[in-house]
């Protein structure tokens, strides 16, 4: 029997010969792009401001409306340190207690019904659930003293709260951005004088300065600051 | 590295061994020897505990697994709750200290207790404190725990039923009115000025109090020395000779903490000293302060007496006449004479509690013809007053079955459990109408009350108590309480018939009218007495007393005789329901969660008893069912039960956790009697040791340095260094440590007796769980610091040493290099850090570690459910989970603090100004940490000295931990030679 017989017995079949292409077009081209869109996916998840809660646009919903630092402290010019009282002395910086806002609020806006929430709360002994914004993982021990101690201020990790009705953040707070900082804190620091100055803007001869500042604040080597135990225990 | 054998001269190359089986080397203790973790495959014998183990552990297993279930795309929202009003003095992120003071066998303790927003943490010493001078001991660490139990009793009941404080202080206080005469009060003992005045006001009613480790014996003893109660209060810091008759008295007690202190310092050579007090001690079964004798003579508890007397005689006491004594007893007796005459006013004669009342009066006559008095002894008036004891107990029941008591109030005190066994007092207390009970816990005395009123934790409680040495100490409360309970001042005053007062309203008026100043001078001197702690001006003022001789000597017995000690853990067993404290490894034994019949190698031989054989002791008609564990050391014929186990209604960890010897306890032998039965039921119970976990393989003179005083002067003399060392090199390059801070520590062999103050405060401090007995059977213990005690010598009376052993922080780590995640890494200070996020199990760095310090999470030990144990937990240091590994970290939480803190004042870390949680507790001052690049500091002084070693130093691990060499001061003429 010749070859050709034998095809001719045979069923046709079921693929024909394009279909080789297609699999090697989907091996070679199509795995890989489903894996690089999958990484891809994963790697704007994990990176998205919306998982970290970053920018304007993923601000909590605060309790009554929540604090406008854009009024208190762009409009009233009020000092970080009126109510975060711990910032220069605590790991924590204190959300202040409500009678610190009734110590204005006693006699300014006291009628207001946007502040009833702030009044109950005083009045009857149940404080103001907040929603936290800025938190690092329970294993990360940070301190807010000594940072603005050495020459970090607020609006570095913080942002521009003058402008912020609700506080929402403005950094993703992670290790990478942490250890950025710990190895190179010449591009951040600042005059002790600026520290509570929500508009600082580095000045152009940030690196000079910073370099100076860096002497001038002790900071410790970058070995140093990046030890796990500065900020793990 | 260097093959050269290392020169272990002037350090003596004995041979150490850590239990029997080691030194007769058993086959099934070599084939443990062989696992690291010795149990990982065998199933465990004892049903009943594993049962209940898997039951506790059970529920916060199956609750973390559910959690771990959860699917979220985002963390989820945590909330932020700042305080409505900010206390004064509250910065949120600091905590803040207050000194208070707990109630030791009524005796106060001054503390400093660390407070987190609200929430007490932990205790330690208050400084300023003649009972404490800054150190605690395990007991105290450990009622933080107590304070935050689940366990403990919630709420008011009557009759067993849920009911209002307004119901009982109604029926309480019209029960008083009705009982008029027939009131009758029983507590623990207590000092508390005024509990004592309150209790005196109550016209009618009769006080006694009862503990059972009281002292009955010392006070009887003063009582017949001198014709009054007296106190006395030993100066061991003054003592050049110690002679201790059956006295633990550096363990266990009010007054132990500051003794390890005093008598530590005479031990210590720093400052080129080369002199050091010399210690005899005579004891039936090792204790923690055995351990420290310069000459230990096992003795039975019965033939302590005639020593005495024989010790009264050749003094020339009057009126004693020697008794005749074993040979090797006379000897040691007088070697132990001579001292004490060489060192006449400078030398102490300390008889134990457990020693009857005339050998105490004897005793007080030798100190007397010693000149001791008034140098080293001195009186003052009695502290706790009133009767105590179990003559207090046996009037009281006495008094109940006469039917002359209508109205009983128990406070804290747990008769019904604690009494000896043939006091009935369960009988006794339903012949009373109207019993009411106030304590911590819903116990066994109760469950046997009409009203049981929820107490008040130490922590929660306005109040106050006088020292050993009658300094008034103020109780302020770090919290309110938890579950609102009430103190026994309070109760005092519902009998008076004042329902609403406060404690501490009661508790100012009552100090107003004592100091008798006007409003504002009262303010003013109470809150300087709250925030030093103490009460200026109360210390008891010494009196002059001569001492005579009197009380009938008993004799000594035969046969064998059975012996009651506390626990060294639990004591009386109040506490029992204390994980920390049954979990904590017993000095000598090392044993966990269990008490025993602790019996001498001979004794046991010749009664064919093994170890973990249950034994059925049967004295004077009752009897109790005991596991035998042999102890070396200990005289033959005796028996030794430790009391603190077997209760029934102690709560979920303690009850049914060994064995009731209160059983056996009679009002006539409440320390020890002769003629009891041992029979061997042949059947075998499972115990938890520690003591041959980790074993370090027989590298015996490389682990523990031992050397004579009079050896180390002839070797100054000779101008030889204490150890030669030679160069050995690594292979891979050396880090420059030479720059910053670089921590170190420095452990003194010499003042540490064992006593577990470390390893419980580190469980504090450090948030490390409790695993319970089938855990640690397996060999998976989580303490990061752990006493090793060896033992050298003969098995009847070998040298005991003590080493407490934690993370060494080697320079050369180990475990670092073998870690696949970096999970273990040095930091720039020499602190070998553990990051628990990067860790995934391996446990290769635990297989590594050549000192067998690292502990790993096999389970999720940690409960993440009680909410009341998550308020204890200290917020500076990461909660570990399942499988990560934990070690030692020189509480790097404590160092960053002070870092930051130094750092924001630009300037250095001060020496002394880090201490680390063990150094904090240590009663006698054995640990000192600091930074070792700063010469002039302590540790690094210390490091400078020649009898400093670290242990496995030919593994040129380079450890950060250095211990300094034990020295014994041995008497020539009991040593026989110059050993």
């Amino acid at each position: 029997m010749s070859i050709q017989s034998v095809e001719r017995y045979q069923m046709a079949q079921v693929f024909n010969r394009r279909t080789n292409k297609i699999v090697r077009l989907s091996i070679f081209v199509g795995i890989p792009l489903v894996l690089i869109l999958l990484s891809s996916a994963w790697w704007y998840y994990t990176r998205s401001d919306w998982i970290r809660d970053v920018g304007p646009a993923n601000a909590k919903v605060q309790p009554g409306g929540g604090f406008s630092h854009q009024l208190h402290v762009g409009g009233l010019k009020m000092d970080c340190r009126y109510c975060h009282t711990g910032v220069e002395l605590s790991s924590s910086a204190n959300i202040p207690p409500i009678e610190t806002c009734m110590g204005c609020h006693s006699q300014v806006l006291s009628k207001s019904t946007k502040l009833e929430f702030i009044r109950s709360s005083y009045t009857e002994d149940v404080p103001v659930q907040w929603n936290l914004v800025h938190d690092v993982p329970k294993f990360v021990y940070f301190n807010h003293s000594i940072h603005v101690a050495k020459g970090v201020g607020c609006s570095t990790c913080h942002g521009n709260l003058a402008t912020m009705p609700v506080v929402y953040k403005t950094q993703a707070l992670y290790m990478s951005w942490c250890l950025n900082c710990h190895r190179n804190p010449e591009q951040f620091l600042r005059p002790q004088s600026e520290i509570y100055n929500p508009a600082w803007q580095p000045p152009a001869d940030q690196i000079a300065q910073g370099l100076i500042l860096k002497q001038q604040y002790n900071i410790r080597s970058k070995l140093q600051l990046t030890n796990c135990s500065i900020c793990h225990r | 590295m260097s093959k050269e054998s290392l020169d272990t001269q002037g350090t003596s190359g004995r041979s150490y061994w850590r239990s029997l089986e080691e030194l007769s080397q058993t086959a099934e203790f070599r084939a443990r020897l062989d696992r690291e973790f010795p149990r990982e495959a065998a199933e465990m014998r004892d049903p009943v505990s594993r049962r209940s183990f898997l039951k506790l552990m059970g529920a916060s297993m199956a609750l973390s697994s559910l959690v771990g279930c959860q699917f979220a795309l985002k963390q989820p929202q945590e909330k932020i709750v700042p305080y409505v009003r900010q206390p004064e003095q509250v910065i949120p992120g600091r905590p803040l200290y207050f000194a208070t003071s707990m109630a030791v066998q009524g005796y106060g303790i001054g503390l400093l207790a660390e407070s987190h927003e609200g929430r007490p943490t932990k205790v330690d010493g208050n400084p300023d404190h003649p009972a404490s001078l800054g150190s605690s001991d395990a007991w105290i660490q450990a009622s933080v725990l107590t304070m935050y139990d689940p366990d403990r009793s919630q709420q008011i009941l009557n009759a067993g039923k849920p009911a209002t404080w307004a119901d009982a202080t109604a029926a309480i206080a019209s029960a008083a009115q009705a009982a008029a005469d027939g009131l009758r009060i029983i507590s623990e003992p207590t000092s508390s000025p005024s509990v004592v005045a309150a209790i005196a006001g109550l016209s009618g009613a009769k006080w006694y109090q009862y503990d059972a480790l009281s002292n009955d014996n010392v006070a009887n003893g003063a009582t017949l020395a001198f014709d009054r109660a007296v106190n006395t209060i030993y100066a061991f810091d003054k003592a050049s000779v110690v002679v201790a008759l059956d006295s633990d008295f550096t363990h266990g007690s009010p007054t132990s903490i500051r003794y390890s202190r005093d008598f530590a310092s005479t031990r210590r050579l720093e400052n080129d000293s080369l002199s050091m007090s010399r210690l005899y001690v005579a004891e039936p079964s090792p204790s923690n302060t055995g351990t420290m004798a310069d000459h230990r003579l096992p003795i039975k508890a019965g033939d302590i007496a005639p020593m005495a007397q024989a010790i009264a005689a050749a003094l020339g006491v009057a009126g004693v006449t020697a008794p005749t004594l074993s040979e090797s007893v006379a000897k040691w007796v007088n070697v132990a004479v001579a001292d004490l005459k060489a060192a006449a006013g400078k030398s102490i004669v300390i008889a134990g509690e457990s020693q009857p009342a005339a050998v105490h009066a004897l005793v007080h006559a030798i100190n007397a013809s010693l000149t001791n008095v008034g140098k080293t002894v001195t009186y003052t008036e009695a502290v706790i007053s009133g009767p105590t004891g179990v003559a207090s107990l046996k009037a009281l029941v006495d008094e109940i079955n006469a039917g002359a008591v209508k109205m009983l109030v128990i406070a804290d005190a747990n008769i019904a459990y604690n009494a000896p066994a043939d006091i009935n007092v369960a009988e006794a207390l339903k012949k009373v109408p109207t019993v009411v009970h106030l304590g911590l816990y819903n116990d066994e005395t109760a469950a046997l009350a009409n009203w049981h009123i929820n107490g008040a934790h130490y922590l929660e409680s306005w109040g106050d108590v006088r020292a050993f040495d009658g300094t008034v100490s103020l109780q302020q409360p770090l919290i309110a309480p938890l579950y609102d309970g009430k103190t026994f001042l309070e109760v005092v005053a519902v009998l008076a018939g004042n329902a609403t007062a406060t404690a501490y309203e009661l508790l100012t008026t009552y100090w107003k009218s004592v100091q008798g100043t006007k409003d504002y001078a009262f303010d003013k001197q109470w809150q300087i007495s709250l925030h030093d702690g103490t009460v200026a001006q109360t210390t008891a003022a010494t009196i002059e007393l001569t001492a005579k001789v009197g009380g009938e000597i008993p004799a000594s017995g035969t046969g064998l005789e059975l012996i009651f000690r506390p626990d060294p853990s639990l004591r009386d067993g109040s506490a029992a329901n204390n994980g920390w404290l049954q979990e904590v490894p017993k000095p000598i034994t090392k044993l966990v969660w269990d008490n025993t019949a602790q019996i001498s190698l001979t004794t046991a031989q010749k009664l064919g008893v093994k170890n973990e054989d249950i034994l059925e002791l049967t004295y004077q008609g009752r009897s109790v069912k005991a596991p035998a564990y042999i102890v070396a050391g200990q005289v033959d014929d005796t028996i030794v039960v430790h009391l603190g186990f077997g209760r029934t209604q102690a709560g979920k960890v303690g009850t049914n956790v060994g064995f009731n010897s209160y059983a056996l306890r009679g009002t006539e032998t409440m320390w020890f009697g002769n003629g009891v039965e041992v029979k061997n039921t042949g059947v075998n119970y499972t115990l938890a040791s520690t003591q041959e976990h980790f074993n370090l393989e027989g590298r015996d003179e490389d682990i523990y340095h031992t050397t004579t005083i009079a050896k180390l002067i002839e070797e100054k003399a000779h101008g030889e260094k204490g150890h030669k060392k030679h160069e050995i090199f690594s292979l891979f390059p050396a880090y420059d440590y030479s720059k910053g801070y670089q921590w170190g520590m420095s452990i003194d062999l010499n003042a540490c007796n064992g006593c577990n103050a470390c390893v419980v405060a580190c469980q504090a401090e450090n948030n490390i769980p409790v695993v319970g007995k089938d855990q640690i059977w397996r060999g998976r213990e989580m303490q990061w610091i752990r006493i090793d005690t060896y033992f050298a010598g003969d098995s009847t009376n070998p040298s005991i040493y003590q080493q407490p052993i934690a993370c060494m922080q080697c320079e050369n780590a180990p475990c670092e290099i073998v870690c696949p995640v970096a999970a273990t890494v040095h930091d720039e200070e020499g602190i070998n850090n553990m990051v628990y996020n990067r860790c995934v199990g391996t446990k290769y760095c635990s297989n590594n570690c050549p000192y067998k310090v690292r502990r790993f999470n096999f389970f999720q030990y940690v409960d993440e459910e009680t909410p009341s144990l998550k308020l204890q937990r200290n917020p500076d240091v990461t909660v570990r989970v399942r499988g990560v590994m934990e070690k030692c970290n020189y509480c790097l939480q404590r160092i960053n603090e002070s870092r930051i803190d130094a750092d924001r004042e630009n300037r250095e870390i001060k020496d002394g100004e880090v201490i680390t949680a063990c150094q904090q507790a240590c009663p006698s001052q054995a640990i000192v940490f600091g930074n070792i690049n700063d010469k002039s500091s302590r540790v690094a002084k210390l490091k400078e000295l020649d009898t400093k070693f670290t242990v496995l130093d030919s593994l040129n691990t380079k450890p950060r931990t250095s211990y300094m060499t034990k020295l014994t001061n041995p008497n020539i003429e009991l040593s026989g030679k110059m050993e």
